[in-house]
Formats: structure tokens, sequence, C-alpha cells
């Protein structure tokens, strides 16, 4: 069984009016259990849509999703994913265990059962003295691994992320991606990934989908032999840097083919 | 926290001294019988006009009447108290009914752009037109062999006042939740209703406050003003009109009512800052 089969999907916004968008056309993705997909294209390309679209925050206008064998918006239902996204988005009014704890109490856990998660979230992202702090109280590299928390205290297979480190600076990002990679081997999650950092993509992912915009397609898909156990060292590889180059000729060709300079967006570094 | 509170009740006190100096002040160089300066016409200064403010505070330990009984201030403050009642009770009855409305218009947009434009028309009906319609239901009015009282009118027309800025207020924090935490809300499958609890009052709290505030300082006047206007004794609005009556003889007694509203005010509006403090304990402070 396929953790995410997206089956010629596409999404169009405003449809029959002037203003009319097509986001997304004829896209099919297969990702499987245990795998970290990243999604890279320059902005506009529909990367964000076709991660809402596998989450049913938004309904495809044709095609059809299944999350874990089952159709995308049963698994919402069942809350077969976490989701983190650029800003945490915690609630400043929670303290940061009781943040942890709201997809819990929304699934109708009792008290003692979600403190028990939330202190074992807060071990794996290793900030287990902050359960009594406020959101505002913590930098935005904390907030973030506390979003990252809450997105896995159900123990989801699936984790769903929208550049989720976009707003952190170079050291905090790196140091990020490095605990994600760990906190994921531990858990097994399978995680789709939506990025426009192309080392960011290459470090993290198993295989990384290309895309194009307007209309939003895939263009390549460039399979990562890195290995599991990536490290620091990693970052130095020499198949790294080539990964790397692989991926920014793909993205560039998406340029060229359509001779519209519009790369806006993605990073080299 | 404490600190805050006792440099801004010491700024109160200051505030409250400088409009009494300013007061004796203008006693003390205005024009006794009144005058005109300029063409702007000055207010008499005389003794009957305006008191000293120390003969005002003078007068709310004196008897109420010249013949005797109890001290002034002890009369006011069962009024007050008997006002005050009223105006909570007004607030809780508005603020329950602004709530309302404020969910259903945010729960339906064809109810915001419906209901919206009656809320603020009927904003523009003076409650002195209002005040006999709700005197005449008492007495005729009853409900189930509940007769309706008199005091329930004055309740309903400072809940009538106090009603707009909290709905007005509340639906406008109930849309204060930002995208990413209303997706993040549809991600655990939440509906409606658990979105509204866990997300979007809490997110409302900073823009319901000021509005209950408004609200508070509202059903105060709601309740003053209906007092007058429909006649109900027991009340501090009855106060102030039967002593002004008493100014030609006794100029102070009618500063002592004043003195009791204002209090009462401040009390009203006191409770939403407790429960303002209560509220928002541990929200970042630049959101206070």
């Amino acid at each position: 069984m396929n953790a995410v089969k997206v089956n010629a999907v596409s999404k169009v916004f405003n449809q029959g009016r002037p203003n009319q968008v097509d986001a997304l056309i004829d896209i099919d993705l297969v990702v499987e259990p245990g795998e970290f997909v990243s999604l890279i294209g320059p902005s506009g390309c529909g990367k964000s849509t076709l991660l809402r679209l596998i989450a049913h925050l938004i309904e495809p206008t044709s095609g059809d999703i299944a999350v874990n064998g089952k159709p995308a918006s049963q698994a919402r239902l069942d809350q077969d994913y976490g989701m983190a996204f650029q800003q945490a988005g915690l609630f400043e009014w929670r303290t940061v265990e009781k943040n942890i704890e709201l997809p819990l109490e929304l699934k109708g856990w009792d008290k003692s059962r979600r403190r028990a998660r939330a202190q074992e979230m807060l071990e794996l992202v290793k900030l287990p003295e902050f359960a009594r702090h406020m959101p505002w109280q913590l930098s935005g590299g904390m907030q973030q691994r506390i979003a990252i928390a809450r997105a896995l205290a159900a123990h989801p297979e699936l984790l769903l992320m929208d550049e989720p480190f976009g707003a952190l600076d170079e050291m905090t990002r790196e140091h990020m991606q490095a605990e994600l990679l760990r906190i994921c081997g531990a858990t097994e999650t399978t995680v789709v990934f939506v990025t426009h950092s192309i080392p960011e993509a290459v470090y993290l992912s198993d295989r990384v989908v290309v895309m194009s915009p307007r209309p939003g397609r895939i263009t390549d898909v460039i399979d990562v032999d890195l290995g599991r156990g990536r490290n620091e060292d990693t970052r130095e590889d020499t198949s790294y840097y080539a990964t790397i180059t692989q991926v920014r000729e793909a993205l560039r060709k998406v340029e060229s083919s359509r001779s519209n300079p519009d790369l806006a967006g993605i990073e080299d570094r | 926290m404490t600190r805050r509170a006792i440099r801004r009740t010491l700024l109160f006190c200051l505030a409250l001294f400088v409009v009494a100096c300013l007061w004796e002040f203008y006693k003390a160089i205005g024009p006794e019988g009144g005058g005109e300066l300029l063409g702007i016409p000055l207010a008499k200064t005389n003794d009957h006009a305006m008191p000293h403010t120390w003969d005002m505070l003078k007068r709310l330990d004196e008897p109420e009447n010249r013949a005797g009984g109890q001290a002034i201030w002890r009369s006011v403050a069962g009024y007050a108290w008997h006002s005050f009642k009223l105006a909570a009770f007004g607030l809780a009855l508005g603020g329950l009914f602004g709530i309302a409305a404020a969910v259903v218009m945010a729960r339906f947009r064809f109810v915001e752009r419906g209901l919206l434009p009656w809320i603020v028309m009927s904003q523009t009906v003076p409650l002195i037109a209002l005040a006999p319609q709700l005197v005449s239901w008492s007495g005729k009015l009853d409900i189930f062999g509940w007769e309706w009282p008199l005091w329930l009118s004055v309740c309903v027309l400072a809940a009538f006042l106090a009603f707009f800025p909290i709905s007005v207020g509340t639906l406008r924090g109930l849309s204060a939740a930002s995208p990413a935490a209303a997706e993040l809300m549809q991600s655990y499958a939440a509906g409606w209703w658990r979105t509204l609890f866990k997300l979007r009052f809490p997110a409302a709290f900073p823009s319901m406050i000021p509005a209950l505030k408004l609200g508070a300082t509202l059903s105060v006047v709601g309740v003053v003003v209906s007092e007058i206007s429909i006649g109900v004794k027991g009340g501090i609005g009855r106060a102030v009109i039967s002593y002004s009556q008493a100014a030609t003889g006794d100029p102070t007694k009618v500063y002592a009512a004043v003195f009791g509203a204002a209090v009462m005010g401040l009390a009203l509006y006191g409770l939403v800052v407790v429960a303002d403090i209560l509220l928002m304990r541990n929200r970042p402070q630049e959101a206070s």
C-alpha cells in the first residue's frame, strides 16, 4: 500500500472566470511508506497546492488522491497525517505542552494520556524542560520544533510540511534539518516536504520532485543516493554536490524550455 | 504587574486631583455672577453654581435631609448598589445577546449582511424614545404567568446600549484567527463549533475586552438614563434628579449622587478589567 498516491490530479482555481488559474495539470505521484519526498519549484508551480490537496484542505478539480489506501477526505477525518507550516502557528494562549496536546484533545484522549504523550514528544524534540512555558517565550527555532512535536503527537504515519524552516536563520535551519531526519528515522514517518531551497531538498530527501509553473506540472523526479544516516559530513560529500547540481539543472531546464525568466524564489544556498 | 497597578492607581488619583485643582482655579479667578469674555459666555462661580470641592466632600458625611438621619454617603451607596446590580445584569444580558449575534453572523455570512444594518440602525433610536415602550410592558406583559417587572425594563434598556459594541467587537475578534491556524484546525478535522471554542474565541479575547469595557460604561449610562426617564425609584438616577431639586438650598447635595454614579461606573468597569487580567495573564505583553 502506498503512503500517498496522486492519480491524474488537476486543480483549477476560479474556473470559468477571467482570473482562472491552472494551478496543477495532470499530476501523478506515488510516495512509499517511510520515504522522504521533497517538492521543489519556482513560486507559483503549485507545490503548496499539491500538499494541500494531499491534506484534503482543498479538493482536486479532477483526478483522485489516496492516503494510506483510503480517499484523502477519509484520511483527514481519521487524522492519518500531521501537518507543519512555515509559521509555527502555536496558539499563544496555550502552554507549549497544551499546544502539543491540541490534536490529541480533538481526538478525545483523556488528560493523563495526553500529558504523557506531550512529555514524550517534548523529549523527542529535546525541549522537555519547556512544557509549562508560553510559546512567545521561545525562540523561532524552538517554536518550530514544538510545531513538529504537535504534528507528530498522534503518531501519524505521514507528515506533511510546507516550508517549515523557511523563516529560520541558516544555522538553526541546518540544525533543524538534522533533527527532522533523526526524528523521522526514529518514528519511521513518511514525509512530503515543500521547500524552495535546493540544498535542503537534497539533504533531506530520498527523492526530489521538480515542478514547473503555469500550469503546475512535475517535470523531473531525481533520486538522491546519499543513503540513510546522513549527518553534517553529508553536506561536504561530493555526491551531495552532484545531486544539488542535478536538481539545479532540472530547474534551469524548466526555465529555458519555457523561456520564462521566473526562477524567483529558488534558493541556491 | 502589581507595580503597574500601583502606578495606574496613583495616576488616577493624580488626575482626580488635577480636575479638582482646575475647578478651584476657575472658581477663584472666574466672575462671581457670570459674564462674557471676547464673546464667550463665562460660567458663574458663586457657591450655588460651583460649590467648593471640599464642601462637596464634607456634604457626603452629613445627613441626607436637614431633619437628620444617616449620612448621605450611606444612602447614596445604597442607591448606587441598587443601580449597579441592574447595570451588571444589563451588561450580562447585552453581552450574551451581543456575543450570540456575533457568533451567528460569523457562522452565516448572509446573516451578517442582513442583520448588521439593523444592529447599526437600532443604535440610532434614542434611548428616551424607547423607554416608555418598555415601561408599558410592565404590568401588561406576562410570560407563562410570570409578570414583567419594571426593573427588568431598565436592564433591557441598559443591555440595548451595551449590546452594540460587544457584538461588533466580538464579530471582529472572531475573524482575527490567522488563516493558517484555521487550516490547522481543518487538518484536525475539527468542525465549526470546536474551531469556535478552541481557536476563534481565544483569538477574539483581545478585541472582546475593549468592547466589554465600552459595554460596561454604556450599561451604566443606560441604567441611569432610563431610571430618570422611566422614573423608577431606588436607584442612583432617581437620586441625581431628586437631589438636584434641592439645589437652591443645598447646592452640594447633588454632587453626592454624581460621585455615587461615578464610583458605580468605575466598579463595573473594574469587573471587566479583572476579567481582562484573568483571561490575558499568559498572553504576550504587546497584545494587551
